[in-house]
């Protein structure tokens, strides 16, 4: 049966050198929680360019909608933000993976290692999906 | 015994809720960024070709329950964040009404984008 701790002071960010990898993985999933809630909000925004689209410049391919997604992809700053979602995504999602499992008592043991393996697996992910990101037409 | 650190007070509904949102997710999270980034690139999309994924019973239903369960595990997240943090009192009813009315604007305006991304309105 797992156990939770008391994390008394984690916020105490001048203590860092003192934190577990536990603590650095309660941190990174916040972190990273905080950032896909304001970009999903950021992003209905963003796509409520599909409002009201006009079939015609639809057809054109000249609709707000088509050309937003297109002048944010443009930009090349925007790709560079795109490799940043992807990695703050992937963590969020392997981590997650790593607490199903510790909710469900599978591993409980290498917590430490399965953490680690999230952000080996991370940046290996983050790492080849670049040539893809920064792929495609640009301004 | 190896140390667990969570946000959450475990058995809790909001815990729950939490973790099975966490289960669609990973999976719709994961597809998304494949489908829009791997199949098809993001400068290559276009209203028309929105409106032809869109319009496909399955996909519309899964996005737009991607849409309903991010924003509650995102605004549950947050909501238990900062009641983690020590929010208490006025201050914690006040942070829940105002994370309760920001995720259901953000599902209606979703719903309205999403909607108006197909040909059925």
């Amino acid at each position: 049966m797992s156990q939770s701790y008391n994390r008394g002071t984690v916020e105490d960010f001048g203590r860092w050198r003192e934190f577990t990898a536990g603590m650095w993985a309660w941190i990174f999933h916040k972190f990273t929680g905080w950032v896909l809630v304001g970009y999903l909000f950021t992003h209905i925004a963003v796509l409520s360019t599909a409002v009201g689209v006009d079939p015609a410049s639809a057809q054109a391919g000249s609709d707000l909608y088509t050309s937003t997604i297109s002048g944010l992809e443009s930009l090349l700053i925007v790709r560079f933000l795109e490799v940043g979602l992807l990695a703050v995504a992937v963590f969020h999602i392997l981590n997650g993976i790593r607490l199903l499992m510790v909710d469900l008592g599978v591993g409980l043991e290498s917590q430490d290692k399965s953490f680690y393996a999230s952000l080996l697996l991370t940046g290996a992910i983050v790492v080849a999906s670049v040539p893809t990101f920064l792929g495609g037409k640009l301004a | 015994m190896a140390e667990h650190y969570s946000s959450f007070d475990r058995g809790g509904r909001r815990w729950l809720f939490q973790r099975l949102t966490a289960v669609f997710l990973v999976g719709v999270l994961a597809f998304h960024f494949m489908l829009l980034h791997f199949v098809n690139h993001a400068a290559d999309l276009t209203f028309l070709g929105t409106q032809a994924r869109m319009n496909r019973p399955w996909y519309l239903i899964t996005m737009w329950l991607f849409l309903v369960t991010a924003t509650f595990h995102g605004v549950n997240g947050v909501y238990n964040a900062l009641v983690n943090q020590g929010l208490t009192g006025s201050r914690k009813n006040a942070v829940k009404y105002l994370l309760g009315i920001a995720g259901i604007l953000l599902i209606v305006q979703g719903t309205r984008v999403s909607l108006a991304m197909t040909t059925l309105v």
